[in-house]
């Protein structure tokens, strides 16, 4: 088990590496990298000392070794639009987008996986079915299609809920947050529910076809041919069975909460990380640019990590040490 | 018995002559694809010829509404082109590019399959864990991305020119892997099969006959996979439109067309967002119900 | 003494989209209590599937279209399925065929052996637990306190078995039907389990209906047998007479096909052509187009089981005997 956790934060480091050599090739071979560094406006004189002293005349492993040291501690210099520290723009706007994704997710999942285990035990009836049409909808609707039409309806048209920006904000120390006004859960709502209905809609399908699968097996069979209670089979053997899987692919989902996060900021005006870094796809700014990425990469890479050991926590088959066992 | 008729009398033939389901997104589909690629035949009015458009008559409502005008069944956006053939036209970018980038992946993504399945060791597990780690990654990011590093590469002037090969790259990109797993699948059973063990012995080594008995097994899931990717593709590409970094605005796609008619929102012009939006939905709609379709029927029920 | 298992006349159909297939026509047998009845044929011919159709758990489309299934005093063939799930367990146990599928594995062995015993009878969890050790002791599990908390992928194949064999005897059922209980066990331990089910069931005094296509295990351990063709029975008869002296054509055919270390050597028989499909059953008899005896009675008419000497065959060839 220890050795499995050390292979796995090995993997991880491996995979940082890679994207940080992707995000410093960015700022090596796209663009000018002592612009970059210090703005567009220095003399030729300048320019020149810098390039020496910046060690910009160095091999590349020198340079590369220099960006990772100054990656990790956060450092990915001035943006190229804004000419602020990168670090300090994305540390600001964090708290927004992870607010935003986090009540997207628990959304998700809260309603997700009880619709899912409903129509997965009750195959016919109305109800059953107008939920799996809306599940199909939800598959077929576009992140941003969701957010323009709940503005025409709640904010045009109803005018209940606002469209735009985050409302009122409190800070607590470095963190501003949004839940502790009435004004920020009201700006919270349709911004949440936008980025919540498409992962909704996935973990529906999920925990549907999970569950059927599940109730095809042999182990179910038994159960019901010993005479156990509907429930007991249903909620006890079938759900349990069903989660385990779940529970990974879900987390693996959430990091989709994140990236999508993009696409409701823009739509909502929300001011978060991934509103940054489309301005900054646009603009061309490099150090935005990499520095999200990395940012991601890094929330991917441990996403992924605490899903292996969640697994590895949830079924005893892997606790013994035999392997990865995919069945049920 | 004819081809024709053998193949009517088929399961698959005889599932979706009894799936409603099956037949309406079927002709759904046929509608969409129809108007999209006979636009220039079509469409009422040519949204790109400047020659044909009218200041004048910028934001009509559409047909049904008060100021509506039978020329413009479903409006016009603020610069006087008609919605519907905007629409006709925007469709067929969108399809052009979702079915680009889909053939684009599945062919990389059998390729790298069949690779790394016959040639195994560390080949595929090179293949297998890229393809590992960029499944861990949702499609938009990585599209995202490449977008965006090729915009940065490109001088300005480039940038309409290389638009539509990036876009359907970047998309194509995201979706390999699926595949790849796939064909890996079958091929890695394939080679453990006797007749392949029996070709080493005598000394041949089988990869052509290898390959002609792993492409029909895999033709149905791939045909599955291919439908759900389309639909994403689909989408994936009209996000990234709407975000301002997909197709040019030259030849906009639904979209672009969406993200115009977002700006209108507020001032009361809904048409100029839904109707492109009615028009993606249902699109999208049609080939997921197709997928579910298809999934359920080559799904080895009933023996 | 009304019998443990009564089967009258049982038939299942199944709807499919090219039409009503007939899975089981016409079948009857009974099983006494403490009786080991097998039940032996191809797959394909419906043993399973009077298994499944006994305990209840027939998969739609599938479903009884006529005769009736009388347990003991009582018919069960129609009742709802909440009724069933009581008799279930209780006064039917199941086996099935592979072990390792047949429990969660997600669960200690105990807990699912505790959960079986709570539902059907009225002991307390702590009695239900020692109930369980007991029951994994009778069934040869050494350590049986300690391995009662091991999940299922912690036995090896034939201990599963017996765990599952514990579980089926759990709330002590009058009738168990076992169906390929052995097949996918190492021939080394098929005896074992085997020898197992045969001295537990006897100590309980439980019928058993088991289910096999290994006519080996037949010999060894049922008292009476049924020869299943088509969805039909064939013959019926004690184990002996009809192993030795079976009046059936299909199943001379069959013991016939049976290799045996010891006499003299001789050529194996084989039967030409194959058991029909359950959409393609020609009229009459089912057998007639690969029977060797086959008379134009035979493709008219279907032969019930009538009486051929000490069996019971559906075979015109005995028409009326006596």
């Amino acid at each position: 088990m220890f050795a499995f956790i050390i292979r796995r934060l090995l993997q991880a480091a491996g995979v940082m590496l890679v994207v940080g050599l992707i995000a410093f090739s960015l700022f090596q071979y796209v663009g000018d990298p002592v612009s970059i560094m210090l703005g567009q406006d220095i003399t030729d004189e300048d320019r020149l000392r810098l390039t020496r002293d910046l060690g910009l005349d160095q091999p590349f492993v020198i340079q590369f070794y220099h960006f990772i040291v100054n990656a990790v501690q956060g450092d990915f210099g001035i943006s190229l639009r804004q000419g602020q520290k990168v670090s300090t723009m994305l540390l600001d706007r964090m708290p927004a987008t992870l607010e935003l994704s986090l009540a997207a997710a628990v959304i998700a999942l809260v309603v997700g996986i009880p619709l899912g285990v409903f129509t997965a035990l009750r195959r016919e009836g109305w109800a059953a079915n107008a939920v799996l049409a809306f599940s199909l909808l939800g598959v077929s609707l576009p992140t941003f299609l969701i957010g323009i039409l709940l503005i025409l309806v709640f904010s045009v048209h109803l005018g209940w809920l606002p469209s735009f920006g985050r409302g009122e904000v409190v800070k607590i120390g470095w963190w501003s947050t949004g839940l502790l006004t009435v004004s920020g859960w009201k700006h919270l709502v349709l911004p949440a529910i936008t980025l919540s209905l498409f992962q909704l809609t996935l973990v529906l399908r999920l925990v549907r076809s999970e569950m059927l699968e599940v109730l095809r097996a042999d182990y179910i069979k038994f159960a019901r041919a010993r005479g156990l209670t509907k429930r007991a089979i249903h909620f006890g053997h079938a759900l349990k069975n069903t989660l385990v899987p779940v529970i990974t692919i879900t987390g693996l989902q959430l990091g989709g909460i994140i990236a999508f996060a993009i696409v409701t900021e823009t739509v909502f005006q929300w001011p978060g990380m991934g509103l940054l870094f489309i301005q900054a796809v646009q603009f061309v700014d490099i150090p935005v640019m990499a520095a999200y990425l990395c940012l991601i990469a890094l929330i991917f890479v441990m996403i992924n990590l605490v899903v292996d050991l969640l697994y590895f926590a949830i079924d005893p088959r892997l606790r013994a040490g035999i392997g990865k066992v995919g069945g049920h | 018995m004819n081809p024709l008729q053998q193949f009517w009398d088929s399961d698959i033939a005889w599932s979706w002559r009894h799936s409603s389901l099956a037949i309406v997104s079927s002709v759904l589909f046929l509608i969409m694809l129809v108007g999209a690629f006979g636009a220039p035949w079509l469409a009422p009015h040519n949204p790109f010829d400047l020659a044909t458009i009218q200041l004048l008559d910028a934001l009509k409502p559409p047909v049904w509404e008060v100021n509506g005008d039978a020329t413009y069944p479903l409006g016009t956006d603020s610069q006087g082109r008609d919605l519907l053939s905007g629409i006709m036209y925007g469709t067929r970018v969108s399809l052009l590019i979702g079915l680009a980038s889909v053939t684009l992946s599945i062919v990389v993504g059998v390729v790298l399959g069949l690779l790394s399945g016959y040639m195994g060791g560390r080949i595929d597990a090179l293949i297998m864990r890229v393809a590992d780690v960029q499944l861990s990654f949702p499609a938009i990011l990585i599209a995202l991305l490449i977008d965006g590093v090729a915009r940065a590469l490109a001088p300005k002037d480039m940038h309409e020119v290389i638009a539509f090969p990036v876009l359907v790259g970047a998309i194509a990109l995201a979706g390999w892997p699926q595949y790849a797993r796939t064909v890996r699948g079958s091929t890695l059973v394939e080679k453990n099969r006797e007749y392949v063990q029996a070709a080493r012995v005598i000394g041949i080594s089988s990869p052509v006959i290898m390959f002609r008995h792993v492409l029909p097994n895999v033709l149905g899931p791939i045909l599955v996979l291919a439908t759900v990717h389309l639909a994403t593709a689909i989408i994936t590409e009209a996000t990234l439109s709407f975000l301002g970094v997909g197709v040019p605005p030259t030849s906009p796609s639904l979209g672009t067309l969406i993200r115009i008619g977002n700006d209108f929102l507020f001032s009361g012009e809904w048409w100029i967002t839904i109707f492109p939006g009615l028009a993606l939905v249902l699109l999208v709609l049609s080939v997921n119900l197709l997928g579910d379709w298809l999934r359920d029927a080559l799904n080895p029920r009933l023996n | 003494m009304k019998p443990v298992l009564e089967i009258k006349g049982l038939s299942v159909e199944f709807a499919t989209r090219r039409g009503v297939l007939k899975a089981l026509d016409d079948v009857s047998f009974s099983i006494g209590a403490g009786e080991i009845l097998g039940v032996v044929g191809e797959s394909g011919a419906g043993k399973s599937m009077t298994g499944a159709a006994i305990i209840g758990l027939l998969e739609p489309p599938g479903r009884i279209s006529a005769g009736e299934i009388w347990l003991g005093e009582r018919r069960i063939d129609h009742l709802s399925n909440a009724e069933m799930r009581k008799i279930r367990g209780r006064e039917i146990g199941a086996i099935f065929q592979d072990p390792l599928t047949s429990l969660n594995p997600l669960y200690t062995v105990g807990k699912q052996i505790t959960e079986t015993i709570t539902t059907h009878l009225p002991l307390s969890y702590s009695q239900a637990q020692q109930r369980a050790v007991e029951l994994l002791e009778a069934t040869g599990i050494p350590a049986a306190r300690d391995r009662i908390d091991h999940y299922p992928h912690q036995f090896s194949g034939g201990m599963r078995q017996r765990v599952v064999i514990a579980l089926a005897l759990a709330a002590e059922p009058k009738l168990i039907v076992a169906d390929e209980p052995t097949t996918a066990l190492d021939v080394s331990i098929q005896a074992q389990i085997i020898e197992l089910l045969k001295r537990l069931c006897r100590e309980q005094g439980a019928a058993v209906m088991l289910i096999t296509h290994d006519m080996g295990v037949i010999a060894e351990t049922a008292d009476r047998v049924v020869v299943m063709y088509a969805g039909r029975v064939a013959e019926i008869g004690t184990v002996n007479d009809v192993i030795h002296q079976p009046k059936h054509p299909y199943t001379v055919g069959l013991m016939g096909s049976i290799p045996s270390i010891t006499g003299h050597k001789r050529r194996l028989v084989q039967i030409d052509g194959s058991m029909p499909r359950l959409n393609a059953i020609p009229p009459g008899c089912a057998f007639n187009p690969r029977c060797s005896k086959v008379m134009q009675d035979c493709r008219d008419h279907r032969p019930d089981l009538m009486g051929a000497g000490v069996s019971q065959a559906a075979c015109w060839l005995y028409k009326g005997l006596q």
